[in-house]
């Protein structure tokens, strides 16, 4: 059996969560990759275990949308038994549709692989875990990142073969990305997460975060409440519709602990929770957790971390 | 322009799903059913747009059990003029469902069909891409902002690192996400008025469609389940435990 796996990366780097789609994929077959960009095809043939890396030579606002994209997979697919990438905005964007073409019930956030066909996805915010088994003859899979160890980033060696982009149905025209910058460590690989919620109050004092998130090397994520309110731009959400994480350690200031939020966070290792409020549900979960102020425990906190060392 | 809205009947999501004794699914006798709250903003959003004169009809769709007749009732208490229940008891799938839908938009010819990006009991996040892609139209999932003008439409997206606009020709299929409107509350003369708005009842054969499910449950279970743990006076003992016991820092 062999496998595709669509890759996700940031200007040439593959993301670490499409080494996590590669590490279920190697438990089907072998695995191939398909990727935009000569950066990226070059740090892909260097993923080891991948035996064949697929170069999408078109990378114009074109790669970027979702109709060429279905339509290059779904002619790739003769070749191959399954195909998966991380869940993420663009994966989801692309395999339903690729899916359709196939005449395939698509399979999305698998958190374990039993065989071939049996795979395991949480349903309902995360509340139950299903096993489902697929008859169809292809599985279109996407893959919960959090799940699956990373394979490394170097030591392999594949090939490298370039495909063209088909013209996909048109009627569709990408017009522009805006993305946030930040020096922060990506929010779904950072071994540290500090997220804010409603309790923040307001923009200015969200601020109040990053010396915190300086000092433990930490992403910022963020409560649905506290990006609806404008504290924060969108992709910093974590939950059931926003983004998953999985850290060592997730500090949770000012957030009530809503089932949609701990869908996105309750497989982190250590949770800590900072809340006045003793009843929150977030202090279900909490493996800490301090009943207070969080705009008196944020100092003490940075002032007890700066006296550890 | 003509506008359909696929609604689906879900656990409300105020209310935290059970697994079934016997591993075979979810509990949801007995508990409240609501619009799925993405069909609620793909709803407003239809709602909004025939209110600035862009829109002249909006045709809700279930596909389900007969139950489901309230969630278009609902969908009509908020603005939709009339609505069709697919109805079936067998369990849906976004490729079964992008199926009745494609043949509801050949019968209906709609401008824009607006869905919910995922149904947040199944969260799939497919079916409005799948009925893209069986159609062969442009689509543009997870919209936060639609603005339609001269044939076309232009939809702001979130994904991963921020906003992308992408601009489709219509007829289109767009995907509903969080921030894309608040949804009004729908008054109780309205809700008197949807009562009697149209409501056709088809099946899915009557639309030569076969629902067989291509996934099938083997079993469901509880997640492993999070203890809560302790609770702590001070900072100082917080970056202590952080670091001395479980060793994260
Ligand atoms: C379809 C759907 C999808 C959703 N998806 C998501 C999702 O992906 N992610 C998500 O997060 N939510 C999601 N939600 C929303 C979710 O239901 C909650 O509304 C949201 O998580 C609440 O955010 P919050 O905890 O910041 O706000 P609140 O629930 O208002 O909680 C604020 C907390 O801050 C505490 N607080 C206030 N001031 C202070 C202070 N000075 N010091 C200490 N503590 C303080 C309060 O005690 C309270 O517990 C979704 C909802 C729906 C319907
Ligand atoms: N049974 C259904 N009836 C009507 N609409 C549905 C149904 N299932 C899914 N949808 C639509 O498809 C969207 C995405 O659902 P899903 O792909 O299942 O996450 C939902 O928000 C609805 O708009």
């Amino acid at each position: 059996m062999t496998v595709l796996v669509f890759l996700d990366h940031d200007d040439g780097v593959i993301r670490q969560a499409s080494r996590s789609a590669i590490a279920a994929a190697a438990k089907l077959g072998d695995v191939d990759v398909l990727v935009t960009g000569a950066d990226a095809a070059k740090a892909a043939a260097a993923i080891p275990g991948v035996k064949k890396v697929l170069q999408v030579t078109d990378t114009s606002g074109n790669s970027e949308l979702a109709e060429p994209m279905a339509a290059l997979l779904a002619d790739l697919a003769g070749g191959y038994t399954h195909i998966l990438a991380a869940s993420s905005a663009t994966s989801k964007n692309v395999l339903p549709r690729a899916a359709a073409l196939l005449d395939v019930q698509p399979i999305p956030d698998i958190i374990a692989v039993n065989d071939a066909d049996t795979f395991v996805r949480p349903i309902y915010a995360g509340s139950a875990l299903a096993t489902v088994k697929s008859a169809d003859a292809k599985k279109v899979i996407t893959v919960r990142a959090s799940a699956f160890d990373p394979v490394p980033a170097e030591g392999g060696n594949a090939v490298i073969e370039e495909v063209a982009l088909p013209a996909g149905p048109g009627g569709s025209t990408f017009i522009s990305t805006e993305l946030s910058q930040s020096e922060r460590p990506e929010l779904e690989s950072a071994r540290v997460v500090v997220s804010g919620g409603r309790g923040m109050q307001n923009e200015e004092n969200f601020k109040l975060l990053d010396p915190l998130a300086d000092r433990l090397g930490a992403a910022i994520g963020a409560s649905r409440a506290a990006v609806d309110a404008g504290f924060v731009p969108n992709e910093y959400q974590v939950g059931q519709t926003g983004k998953i994480v999985a850290p060592e350690l997730y500090i949770a200031l000012g957030i009530s602990g809503a089932i949609q939020h701990l869908a996105g966070m309750k497989d982190s290792r250590v949770i800590v929770a900072i809340n006045k409020d003793p009843e929150a549900p977030i202090f279900q979960v909490a493996d800490y957790g301090i009943v207070g102020d969080l705009f008196t425990v944020l100092p003490q906190l940075e002032a007890e971390l700066d006296k550890a060392g | 322009m003509k506008v359909l809205v696929p609604v689906k009947r879900v656990l409300d999501y105020n209310i935290k799903a059970r697994v079934k004794a016997d591993g075979s699914g979810v509990e949801t006798a007995g508990f409240k059913m609501s619009i799925n709250p993405f069909d609620e903003i793909a709803v407003e959003e239809a709602v909004r747009l025939k209110e600035k004169g862009v829109v002249t009809e909006i045709v809700a769709v279930s596909i389900g059990e007969a139950k489901a007749q309230d969630t278009l009732r609902t969908a009509m208490a908020m603005g939709a003029d009339r609505s069709i229940l697919v109805e079936t008891d067998t369990v849906t799938e976004p490729l079964s469902v992008a199926k009745v839908l494609k043949a509801l938009v050949e019968k209906e010819k709609p401008d824009l069909v607006i869905l919910g990006k995922q149904a947040i009991d199944d969260d799939m996040n497919a079916t409005g891409q799948m009925l893209a892609g069986l159609l062969g139209r442009p689509q543009a999932t997870f919209a936060s902002k639609v603005e339609v003008a001269d044939g076309a439409v232009t939809v702001t997206r979130e994904i991963d690192g921020g906003l992308q606009t992408v601009k489709l020709a219509l007829p289109a299929i767009i995907t509903a996400d969080l921030r894309l409107n608040e949804p009004r509350y729908a008054s109780l003369p309205n809700i008197m008025k949807a009562r009697k708005k149209p409501l056709e009842k088809i099946t899915p054969a009557d639309l030569g469609v076969d629902m067989t499910p291509r996934l099938s449950v083997i079993s469901v279970a509880e997640p492993p389940e999070r203890k809560a743990g302790v609770k702590l006076d001070s900072a100082a003992e917080l970056v202590s435990r952080l670091r001395n016991e479980a060793k994260v820092i």
